[in-house]
């Protein structure tokens, strides 16, 4: 094991910034009553006091009014809140039909599966090979029954961006509920809900270099939600439970330390490295080159398997991820590569690289020439792309 | 750090034996897994008086455990008879590799189909098969039995997962006591096609879930 890994898996998790664990800290030592009505004690209205504060924070970053945004364990409640509450709310009112996409992550894609087994009816759009969503097809799934769309900003594996700008147009169009997944993308690219016409956000703190387990959701004014947590009356009586004041805290920090800056930089990071990657022979961009998330890299490499990638890169020091079947936890190859061409061939030499605040720009480099020499190895030993 | 893989399995994996190609082997077999995508190929050259493996190499599109398997199965391979070469079982194999983590035993059995499929390969060119035996119940329960659980790393049957076979007019009929959105429901599925569609008078496969069934896998051996 070598001394300090290369971490490049940013869009699985980050390493927390120190200045929001110094942050946070004192909401676990010295603020730390639970958040109280203004009648209560002194350090329960300066806990409350900061909890809202670290509300504005966000809430300011999404263009929303603070009393639209409330605060989660993280993006998978998030989602599941958003698309279980509506259900719940409109199912037997409106409609049973849901709307989404093929490639969501999990949180989406498994929310509505339940939903089917309870009555509802899914379509899911298919993508193309860019992994974007066609939006004459989004019209034409469109029923009379549709209560709900959700299309995430950013791919979680490709990093495609949607045009959600759109999306949300032809769901305002037919007052339909438009919810996105931006895990991935917020803050980084920004993005604010008075242009844009969304009804629900997920986002969540742990991928900008905040705590695990803090996330929320934006809920635009008036939009029907069955509250889906049931407990206290917290967070505008949409999820109960006591407040997660140090990670709201660390959330907000983590937001104000994201810059365009910072992120122009991992841009370019990003481009480097997808320009070294293709040098390699039979080696594929997946998603778009240029509409995608700032940071995120996936290549396929073919005659080669992503595992085998994974760990020759983990001995010499570096963290990746792959979509090959071999790596997942239900031996299934990604559906997010499958979602867009098909072929198993494409996923199993797959490798995400996400960039995040920590890694240099040496790092492209490192890892370019890393990955060359593994992926030669490899097709030595491999029956495939000899004559 | 602890790796989910043994010191021998990363020894393989790391500095695999026996790769590549034999030129004019005398008998060859690529074997591939449709549901994870991994393939091996197996080249062999054979004494044609004592059947004796004299020469045995591999090559992988696969992970760490179908590399080292099919490495370390080279080398257990290397001298034996086709009948031993043939004989040898997933489980001695991979005691020999200091055990494999439950989810990647399927990996590595396919590396051992390999190996036998390289070896059926030279016995039908070299006029030494049986007759094809029609498909039973109890052919269809033997393949299954390469079928790996992956919560457990054994097999379907041992793992009592399957209820029921039926054998009939070329279709077979595999009922799992599984419900249908378990975690590895696709998996096991794809593997039994697998290990089933190939048979010669078989034209249909079909599997069925137990939606009453809990969506954990029995743990029972």
């Amino acid at each position: 094991m070598l001394e300090e890994i290369i971490y490049l898996d940013n869009g699985a998790t980050t390493r927390m910034d120190k200045r929001v664990l110094a942050a946070m800290t004192p909401f676990f030592l010295e603020t730390y009553a639970a958040a109280t009505s203004q009648f209560g004690y002194s350090m329960g209205i300066d806990a409350k006091d900061r909890l809202e504060e670290a509300r504005n924070t966000v809430a300011r970053e999404l263009g929303a009014a603070p009393e639209e945004f409330a605060f989660t364990s993280g993006s998978t409640e998030s989602s599941n809140m958003a698309l279980k509450g509506v259900a719940l709310a409109l199912g037997e009112r409106k409609g049973k039909h849901i709307i989404t996409t093929s490639i969501e992550d999990f949180p989406v894609l498994h929310s509505v599966r339940v939903l089917e087994k309870r009555g509802f009816s899914v379509t899911y759009l298919e993508v193309d090979e860019l992994g974007r969503v066609d939006l004459n097809r989004l019209s034409e799934a469109m029923e009379p029954e549709t209560i709900l769309v959700s299309v995430q900003m950013a791919n979680q594996e490709i990093g495609t961006l949607q045009n959600v700008a759109s999306v949300g147009a032809i769901c305002r169009e037919r007052g339909v509920l438009f919810h996105t997944d931006a895990s991935h993308s917020f803050p980084r690219v920004p993005m604010d809900v008075r242009e844009l016409p969304v009804d629900l956000v997920t986002v969540t703190a742990h991928l900008i270099h905040g705590p695990k387990g803090v996330g929320g959701l934006y809920v635009r004014k008036g939009t029907p939600l069955v509250k889906w947590m049931d407990g206290g009356f917290q967070e505008f009586n949409l999820r109960g439970g006591v407040e997660n004041i140090p990670g709201a805290i660390g959330f907000a920090t983590a937001i104000e330390l994201v810059t365009p800056e910072e992120t122009s930089g991992l841009q370019v990071m990003r481009d480097q490295l997808i320009e070294r990657l293709l040098q390699i022979p039979h080696a594929r961009l997946n998603g778009p080159p240029e509409l995608r998330l700032p940071h995120n890299v996936n290549v396929s490499f073919r005659f080669v398997e992503g595992e085998s990638i994974l760990l020759h890169l983990d001995m010499r020091g570096f963290a990746v991820s792959t979509g090959s079947a071999c790596f997942s936890r239900s031996l299934e190859a990604s559906h997010v590569m499958m979602g867009i061409g098909g072929d198993h061939e494409r996923a199993h030499g797959s490798v995400r690289f996400t960039f995040g605040r920590f890694n240099r720009p040496k790092d492209v480099d490192a890892v370019a020439d890393a990955i060359a020499e593994v992926i030669e190895r490899l097709r030595a030993i491999s029956p495939l792309g000899k004559q | 750090m602890p790796l989910p893989y043994s010191d021998i399995v990363m020894d393989h994996f790391r500095n695999p034996r026996n790769v590549g190609r034999i030129d004019n082997p005398d008998a060859k077999a690529i074997e591939g897994s449709p549901a994870c995508g991994d393939m091996v190929a197996v080249y062999l050259k054979v004494d044609p008086d004592s059947h004796r493996i004299t020469e045995v190499s591999f090559e992988s599109y696969g992970c760490a455990s179908n590399i080292a398997t099919a490495s370390i199965i080279t080398e257990m391979a290397k001298g034996k008879t086709l009948e031993e070469a043939k004989a040898l079982t997933w489980k001695q194999i991979s005691k020999m590799l200091g055990g494999l983590p439950a989810v990647k035993v399927h990996c590595s059995v396919l590396a051992i189909d390999s190996l036998r499929a390289a070896v059926e390969n030279y016995e039908e060119r070299h006029g030494l098969v049986k007759e094809r035996k029609p498909t039973t119940v109890e052919v269809v329960r033997r393949r299954l039995k390469r079928v790996m659980n992956p919560m457990v790393g054994l097999d379907l049957v041992r793992t009592r997962l399957v209820r029921d076979i039926t054998v009939a007019d070329g279709r077979v009929q595999v009922a799992l006591s599984l419900c249908s959105d378990h975690q590895f429901a696709v998996n096991i599925r794809e593997e039994i096609m697998e290990k089933i569609e190939p048979l010669w008078d078989v034209h249909e496969v079909t599997v069925q879930f137990d939606e009453r069934a809990l969506s954990e896998l029995p743990v029972v051996q």
